[in-house]
């Protein structure tokens, strides 16, 4: 047989798979323009960036903006208030849908079982903006929280001034908002768990509390340990878009996290270089830390994403 | 199946803590109902919980319903869930057809391209940096074709794609059916579940989104109803919507009609959700299942 060139190959292909190439046109523009030309534009993060002279033509910086950071008061505070936000997320918020799976899962009516779902879902189908505006309200002086509040030693002023309740507030709020919904996957993992499990833990005496320690609890461990693998993986990857609704300046040392700070450094004040350079460290903490998690996993439990 | 003393209390207790969590998540919505058609003057005064609306009071609506922002922000945000979640599926599924077929000389390539975005990105600045140099900023395609392809229902889409079986297609190619009919005919209505889950998810995503409109859209004839929501809500703005009462009144109104757009621009989704939240349960599993 023989072997074709390259060119030859790519000639015969693009007769044959004419229409092939026709249909993927629009999918490689997309890649090519929003995700391939951004990376590209990494590069800035490299150099004096100024939108006059273009990626190519301004000039390099090096280290520079990577070091800048590095120095800055800022790198300290926003580093620590990514990863005690994230840390106290695993802690709090992670669980919470676990909690309620397994609730759920021993109610055995089913209209109950349903209204329980359906209610806990809808903060899903809510805006952020809408969720934002709802936790300002009520935190606010003379809100419905900060009243309650008020009956535990709250002293009224507006909660989201102070800087020592942004976080509580925060992970409250994400229970608030993600509990049902993820609650869905580990539901499903219970239901896949085989009921002559539970047959045979009865037949040995188990009651209901230890057939949940050791029928269910198993049976969902390898959804909780990829779950929580890909949450350790966005360690240092705490959403901004909830927080640059919330946070401001006063409450900035406990709430400013990175991607509010590459947020606030890019698009308010211009700084497209530092900001950008700012961003490229965090993706590269965070791919870090996936295969990192991914690796203890694997060694640990044999469950990973590949 | 006998239930124990001890085992009947912690039920109890389960129920108990359950409802307890339906109140709370309630609660926050019924507040903003209440308020929406109580009497500003109360809702000012009043301090902590509402269990009723605080007099009966339609102002706010009729303040937000002859607002044209309200109008505006629909129409906006209509176009952007229609356009977007139609322009998605057709690119993803076309992408997703191309790259499930076997012996396509550049399908290895293009999956290891297309999977590597999913584990790095080009991040915040550069993206807005691009949308602004191939000019889309202050569109409302900014905020639809930065987004049109999702990597990973891309993926979804190829494995389900694949999963139809070959003797369909070969049987149709021999009655003379070139790529796109066999897609659209034959591909597109055998995977309409997944599809209809994905874009489902997708129109969620684009009626609540908010944060790219914000970035690249000036012009409020282009807002969508959520920047006006923000504006509202988040910089504390009622003018646009009070600009033909007394200065004295804005005060007053403002306090109602924040409740009363949220409840304009939420109730439409609150509405469908019961219906099709199992859709979006059939989503967490195929997303559980392949991702």
């Amino acid at each position: 047989m023989n072997k074709a060139t390259f060119s030859g190959r790519l000639f015969r292909d693009f007769i044959t798979n004419k229409y092939l190439y026709l249909m993927m046109l629009p999918v490689v523009a997309y890649y090519a323009v929003f995700q391939y030309a951004p990376m590209y534009g990494v590069l800035i993060a490299f150099k004096d960036y100024s939108p006059l002279k273009g990626i190519m033509g301004s000039p390099w910086a090096g280290l520079e903006h990577f070091k800048a950071f590095f120095d800055s008061y800022y790198f300290l505070r926003v580093l620590k208030n990514t990863v005690i936000i994230s840390v106290y997320s695993l802690l709090f918020e992670f669980p919470a849908p676990i909690l309620l799976a397994l609730m759920i899962n021993e109610v055995r009516s089913r209209r109950y079982r349903n209204l329980v779902q359906t209610v806990t879902y809808m903060p899903y189908f809510i805006s952020m903006i809408v969720i934002a505006g709802l936790i300002r309200d009520f935190t606010d002086s003379g809100g419905v929280v900060n009243t309650l509040y008020s009956y535990f030693g709250g002293d009224g002023t507006s909660m989201l001034q102070q800087s020592g309740l942004f976080r509580p507030l925060y992970i409250l709020s994400e229970i608030w908002q993600k509990i049902g919904w993820e609650s869905i996957i580990y539901l499903a993992a219970l239901m896949a768990i085989d009921q002559e499990q539970y047959e045979a833990a009865r037949i040995d005496g188990a009651g209901r509390l230890k057939q949940m320690w050791y029928v269910t609890l198993p049976g969902i461990l390898p959804t909780i340990v990829i779950l929580f693998i890909l949450r350790m993986g966005n360690l240092l990857n705490v959403g901004f878009e909830k927080i640059i609704l919330l946070y401001n300046p006063v409450i900035y040392d406990k709430a400013d996290v990175i991607s509010s700070f590459v947020y606030r450094k890019g698009l308010l004040e211009f700084s497209w270089s530092y900001s950008t350079a700012v961003g490229v460290f965090n993706s590269l903490i965070n791919l870090t830390l996936l295969v990192l998690a991914n690796w203890i996993s694997k060694r640990v439990s044999n469950n990973s994403l590949w | 199946m006998r239930v124990g003393y001890g085992e009947r209390i912690s039920l109890y207790f389960i129920y108990f803590v359950l409802f307890l969590l339906i109140i709370v998540t309630l609660y926050p919505l019924l507040h903003v109902i209440f308020a929406s058609f109580s009497n500003p003057n109360e809702i000012i005064a009043h301090r902590g919980l509402m269990w009723k609306p605080l007099g009966f009071n339609l102002e706010a609506y009729k303040m937000v319903f002859t607002n044209p922002s309200v109008y505006i922000g629909y129409r906006n945000t209509l176009f952007i869930v229609v356009v977007g979640v139609s322009l998605n599926l057709l690119i993803t599924a076309l992408g997703a057809y191309v790259l499930s077929r076997k012996n396509v000389m550049w399908n290895n390539f293009f999956m290891m391209m297309i999977t590597f975005t999913m584990f790095f990105s080009g991040g915040l600045v550069p993206l807005y940096l691009v949308v602004k140099g191939v000019g889309l900023s202050n569109t409302l395609w900014s905020t639809i074709l930065p987004f049109a392809v999702s990597t990973f229902n891309l993926i979804i889409m190829r494995t389900s794609f694949k999963s139809v079986p070959d003797s369909l297609e070969e049987s149709a190619k021999i009655d003379g059916a070139n790529h796109f009919v066999i897609l659209f005919r034959i591909i597109v209505p055998l995977s309409l579940p997944v599809l209809a889950v994905m874009g489902l998810y997708y129109a969620v995503e684009k009626w609540n989104g908010w944060f790219y409109a914000s970035i690249f859209i000036q012009d409020h004839n282009l807002f969508p109803l959520q920047i006006f929501l923000r504006e509202i809500l988040i910089l504390s703005s009622t003018d646009t919507i009070t600009s033909g009462a007394a200065v004295g009144e804005q005060v007053q109104i403002g306090a109602t009609i924040k409740y009363a757009t949220i409840v304009v621009a939420t109730f439409p989704i609150l509405c469908v959700y019961p219906f099709i939240q199992r859709f979006f349960v059939k989503g967490v599993m195929i997303g559980a299942l392949k991702g």
